[in-house]
């Protein structure tokens, strides 16, 4: 029997009244795109046909019952988040709401404003359509679900030329609840031309219980602008973790990228970069470990319209036990993007015979003077390294711990804010402490 | 200390020590020469524990314990030191925090009190001073883009500060610059004493001028082929392997 191209998901449709308790319900622009969501989304979900979704099968989601968008959530306490320590502005979403009491917003830095979704639609509903209101993203399967569910979020704005010393935390915490929760957080970040911010977002959980979260990160970067965004992903052991970050470029601007993917059953990460303007640049690093039967997906698609971009990418991982991972890296080079210059890269340490790691890179190239390349590894920790650290007096385990933590610091040490960086790195110690013996 | 009977061990199905015997006692410090491809390193290797070499007869005792049945680690816990001929680069892994894990597993094997962060720093400071070693490389990664020089520098110093009681230093010398090789030949007289032993592999007199030795041994063919007092250095010198009676470079 062929694998399905989508794969039958009965997602409840809003209840007539909780229709109208999403935000913005009435905006006749609004309700169209949800409408146009909603039918994208009875499709179901992408199945192991569809080329993007090869490798990746959402069927233990699909077997899920999450009850109704737009029913009220409990207040919940969603414990420490990982970010914490770095203080600074927050905003905290607690079981896919945003939650006032842990967020932080009174203490905003000059020239940035940051406004939950719901606020911005009953206040500047217009700005707000300009914003969000487009079809939905490439008619992606996974953006049509947010498209018709998004229940909040936020929209982050830079002032030009302002540079936002204090990172902004956005956390989305699933706190220990009732039953299957799903969440579709929709995320707008608009750097002004020549503007500088560092965003950290984390997704986290301390439950077991099911839970599906869908964010969708829209980012527009200005002329000459500079966002550095770094995301922990460490829900829980039940977590399902499907996001569409996609991030558009002007002239002169930069985007770096530090992602760690630590959690959740199956998570995936897809990152659409488009360069729109000259001499942009991005930097890709992305970061997993995983164990158990967890399956990690990285998916990313540069699109270099515009000549005399650079893309870099570096996505290096752990995997043990029996657990999978994907990098799938997709680069194509317009026919006028000259002098285009990517770079994409994937190293994975298997710490277990049956741990796999599934690799696609694709170049589609129609430019002629560019330098465009890939590389994959995929190996156990090297045997010369692993002697020379027990020669040393340290026991198998500190050896290959050792030189697991080197593997995936390396990653880490290019992230420019050092608390986060901090968090990043003790995050990875700790999982491997927790390896069994 | 150390007493190596009979050994045979091979690479890969390929026999490299055929019939090797070595004795060294505490307080003594032994040079192993002989030509490019004869089983140096196959020796040192094998006295470490490196996986894929293989002892297909003959013992190795090490304090009269069976070192060939002892693990990698425990054999440097116990105090067996491998200078490497090539330091393994390790990414990621910074220098420091490397030194003092290694350390701290070694004191806690010997039932000391592991070293805190402070004096840990005050105990590397003066080694590496000792080996002109400036502070930038411990804050790199473990040999990771160093140059040939201070990765033979760098394991004099993880010998300084792991005290064994038996090291093997191979090709120590080669790759060092002229300052550098009294340096090093300091650091090695440093540590010897009336309760360690050390085989100092070397192709050269040079060392060995800094370094007298109690013994000079000549391993061609898998085997200890002569054996001699610190006179047997120059004489190889004077007239390199030829004059043995060896084939030059007797790998084949
Ligand atoms: N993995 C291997 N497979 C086959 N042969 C090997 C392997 N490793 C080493 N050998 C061979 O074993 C022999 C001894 O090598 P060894 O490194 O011990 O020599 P050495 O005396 O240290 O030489 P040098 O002075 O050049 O350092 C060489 O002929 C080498 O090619
Ligand atoms: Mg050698």
């Amino acid at each position: 029997m062929p694998a399905p191209r989508t794969i039958p998901f009965d997602y409840p449709a809003p209840k007539a009244g909780a229709a109208a308790a999403l935000p913005g319900a009435g905006l006749p622009w609004l309700d169209a795109l949800r409408a146009e969501g909603r039918q994208l989304s009875a499709d179901g979900l992408p199945g192991t046909r569809m080329e993007a979704w090869k490798y990746t099968s959402l069927a233990p989601l699909a077997a899920l019952a999450f009850p109704p968008p737009g029913e009220p959530v409990a207040e919940a306490e969603p414990g420490a988040g990982a970010f914490d320590t770095i203080g600074g502005p927050a905003l905290a979403f607690v079981n896919g709401r945003l939650d006032a009491r842990h967020s932080r917003l009174d203490t905003l830095p000059a020239g940035l404003r940051v406004r939950g979704l719901a606020q911005a639609l009953s206040d500047d509903p217009a700005q707000v359509e300009g914003l969000i209101g487009d079809t939905v993203p490439n008619g992606d399967p996974m953006a049509a679900f947010n498209a018709a569910f998004a229940a909040d979020g936020c929209i982050v704005e830079t002032a030009p030329g302002a540079v936002v010393d204090e990172p902004l935390r956005l956390r989305f915490a699933a706190a220990p609840g009732s039953g299957p929760l799903a969440w579709h957080p929709r995320v707008v970040v608009r750097l002004g031309a020549g503007s500088r911010l560092a965003l950290i977002e984390s997704h986290e959980g301390l439950a077991g219980e099911a839970t599906w979260s869908n964010p969708l990160v829209d980012v527009g970067i200005g002329a000459g602008a500079a966002l550095s965004h770094v995301k922990l992903q460490a829900e829980g052991a039940g977590a399902y973790h499907t996001a569409l970050t996609r991030t558009a470029l002007a002239a002169d601007a930069r985007y770096e990228s530090h992602l760690l993917a630590l959690g959740a059953r199956l998570a995936r990460h897809e990152i659409h970069i488009r360069f729109d303007g000259e001499g942009a640049r991005c930097l890709l690093h992305g970061g997993y470990m995983a164990r158990g039967s967890q399956h990690v997906d990285n998916t990313t698609v540069i699109d270099h319209r515009v000549p005399h971009c650079e893309s870099r990418e570096v996505y290096k991982g752990v995997l043990d036990d029996t657990a999978r991972g994907v990098f799938q890296g997709r680069i194509v080079v317009h026919r006028d993007a000259q002098k285009t210059d990517g770079h994409q890269l994937n190293r994975t340490l298997l710490l277990s015979p049956k741990a796999e790691i599934d690799t696609k890179p694709e170049l589609e190239i129609y430019a002629d003077d560019v330098k465009c390349s890939h590389g994959a590894t995929a190996g156990e920790p090297e045997a010369d390294q692993l002697f020379y650290l027990r020669s040393r007096g340290l026991d198998l385990r500190t050896a290959r711990a050792l030189i697991v933590e080197g593997f995936m610091n390396e990653l880490l040490e290019a992230v420019g804010h050092e608390g986060a960086r901090a968090v990043l790195l003790a995050q990875v110690a700790a999982w491997i402490g927790e390896a069994r013996p | 200390m150390l007493k190596i009977d009979n050994l045979h061990a091979s690479v890969d199905g390929k026999p490299i020590l055929n019939g090797l015997d070595l004795e060294v006692h505490a307080g003594e410090v032994h040079a192993v020469m002989g030509p490019n491809g004869s089983g140096k390193s196959t020796l040192a290797y094998v006295i470490a524990g490196r996986e894929g070499y293989e002892v297909t007869d003959g013992s190795v005792t090490y304090r009269s314990e069976d070192l060939l049945a002892m693990s990698v680690e425990d054999r440097a816990k116990s105090g067996v030191f491998l200078a490497f001929q090539y330091p393994v680069e390790i990414p990621g892994v910074g220098s420091a925090t490397f030194l003092k894990t290694a350390v701290n597993a070694a004191r806690k094997h010997r039932g000391e009190k592991e070293y805190d962060a402070m004096e840990f720093l005050r105990l590397v400071k003066e080694k590496r001073a000792a080996l002109g070693i400036d502070d930038g490389m411990m804050r790199r990664a473990l040999n990771v883009g160093f140059s040939g020089g201070e990765k033979k520098r760098n394991e004099m110093l993880q010998m300084a500060l792991l005290e064994p009681a038996l090291a093997v230093l191979d090709e120590t010398d080669s790759g060092l610059d002229i300052d550098a090789l009294k340096v090093v030949a300091d650091g090695i007289n440093a540590l010897r004493g009336p309760e360690r032993a050390m085989l100092v592999i070397t192709h050269y007199q040079r060392l060995l001028d800094h370094v007298v030795p109690d013994r000079v041994h000549v391993l061609a063919q898998g085997r200890i082929v002569r054996s001699g007092g610190s006179g047997l250095a120059h004489e190889l010198e004077r007239s390199g392997y030829a004059g043995l009676g060896l084939e030059p470079s007797a790998a084949a």
